[in-house]
């Protein structure tokens, strides 16, 4: 990579990622090794996720590492008025690697200036969440056995959901063709639609969530229309129940579709669809783990 | 003061030492002027003209400024509102060198990010933006991702 820091997806290398998932897949095969022995790890969340902290925190006692941190910034000196900087270079006095959720964005970038030792991004505002991208390339590679060539349809609030901005940029490097459905008050913005036409990647639009679109798909990726990114509530009321998934819905899919959610999801992939073998979001949030497993030695420069 | 006999028609008085800046589109002459923090100088002539008629684009704004010569970092500032300028370095009262104004890859500080939410605009930093796209004038912020057109730039 080209820094020690994992800030943004759009930091690595086609190589970079393949030599990530490989690794991934080792934990996967073994998630106990103690190649973090004698290390600390700090996770400072900022802005409280529960669920990627606890995925950070154990990859870290997987590896075999100490975890020191907070899970809320309220009670921390950054509520008192100290600076970013300050706490960072603080944590840096005490530990090997910073793991950190900021509801700021770019405070992450700004962190791996500051101090000397790696910085891992769990998400900075609604901007990027490296580690989340890593776990879904590494699921759809895992359930289709490859990344080339792949036809993925992505659901739901495409404007302001960053983890498929992301997902588009992880995917750039393998020839992905995408179905992008949204309403049209939450459709694909024109920079990641720029961004598809400067790397010949081929896109569709769509309004309407039909089997069609579904049938002619390899992935679907589900996302939650979330309620804190709307400034108009009316406009969220009048979209969140626009784009549900149907168990019924997937009856002429393809065997090999897998069907993808950052999760949590609402109400928008339907409780009969978590039954058939195609749902893969429970599984998805598990290889969270080896691929952060695979992130933190990548970033500490620990051979597996 | 010495005329040189060419410049019977200047409309604005030469000047001996010092930088003229021409052909400053005349919506943005006084922006150009708040950049290169005219109005702190407090020991060199300036000359400030406006809606001159140009062969090249109609009216201009002109600056002359006696007995000042900007280093690149100032002439970065011009560059985002004006990007079509000369500076015309004058040693006694010949034009020795013109140069150009150039986006620069990177502008460090001056321009402040229009994300409320980006940690520049939330922790005592300076703002790191790269240009995007000169054409347009489009710029990223280096830290929130954010890209800003010309037109909506903020200058700190």
């Amino acid at each position: 990579m080209k820094s020690k820091s994992l800030v943004s997806i759009d930091q690595c290398s086609k190589e970079d990622i393949l030599r990530i998932l490989d690794n991934a897949q080792k934990f996967e095969e073994n998630p106990n090794r103690r190649l973090l022995e004698g290390k600390v790890a700090a996770t400072l969340f900022f802005e409280p996720s529960t669920r990627t902290r606890l995925s950070f925190e154990t990859a870290i006692n997987r590896l075999g590492g100490r975890v020191i941190g907070f899970q809320d910034a309220s009670t921390t000196s950054s509520s008192k008025g100290e600076t970013l900087k300050d706490t960072i270079l603080m944590v840096s006095n005490y530990a090997d690697l910073i793991i950190m959720r900021h509801y700021l964005e770019g405070a992450a970038r700004y962190a791996s200036e500051v101090t000397n030792i790696p910085i891992i991004n769990a998400g900075d505002g609604a901007n990027q969440h490296p580690s989340q991208t890593m776990l879904d390339l590494y699921s759809i590679r895992k359930t289709q056995g490859k990344l080339e060539n792949l036809t993925i349809t992505m659901v739901g609030d495409l404007k302001y959901g960053r983890t498929v901005h992301s997902l588009i940029v992880g995917m750039s490097h393998f020839n992905p063709t995408f179905h992008f459905v949204a309403p049209n008050e939450l459709r694909m913005p024109d920079e990641q639609k720029n961004f598809c036409d400067q790397h010949n990647i081929k896109y569709y639009e769509h309004t309407d969530f039909t089997e069609d679109i579904i049938n002619q798909s390899d992935i679907l990726y589900m996302t939650r229309v979330q309620r804190e990114r709307f400034t108009d509530l009316e406009e969220y009321e009048r979209v969140k129940n626009v784009y549900i998934l149907k168990n019924a819905m997937l009856e002429g899919s393809r065997d090999n579709l897998r069907i993808l959610h950052p999760l949590p999801r609402v109400n928008e992939i339907a409780y009969d669809v978590d039954d058939n073998p195609k749902a893969y979001y429970i599984q998805q949030a598990r290889n969270g783990l080896f691929a952060r497993e695979a992130i933190i030695c990548e970033v500490l420069g620990i051979e597996i | 003061m010495a005329i040189n006999k060419n410049n019977k028609e200047l409309q604005v008085a030469a000047i001996k030492n010092g930088t003229v800046i021409d052909h400053i589109p005349p919506c943005h002459l006084f922006k150009v002027a708040s950049l290169l923090e005219l109005d702190k100088m407090k020991n060199n002539t300036i000359t400030i003209a406006n809606n001159l008629p140009s062969n090249k684009c109609g009216t201009k704004g002109m600056i002359k400024i006696a007995d000042k010569f900007f280093d690149d970092k100032e002439i970065d500032r011009i560059a985002l509102v004006a990007p079509n300028v000369i500076l015309n370095i004058i040693k006694d009262y010949e034009v020795i060198e013109k140069k150009r104004v150039a986006l620069p890859d990177e502008i460090i500080g001056l321009v402040k990010c229009n994300n409320p939410k980006c940690i520049t605009n939330n922790e005592p930093m300076q703002t790191r933006f790269e240009v995007v796209d000169r054409e347009t004038g489009t710029l990223k912020c280096h830290y929130c991702e954010r890209k800003v057109q010309k037109d909506d730039i903020i200058i700190e």
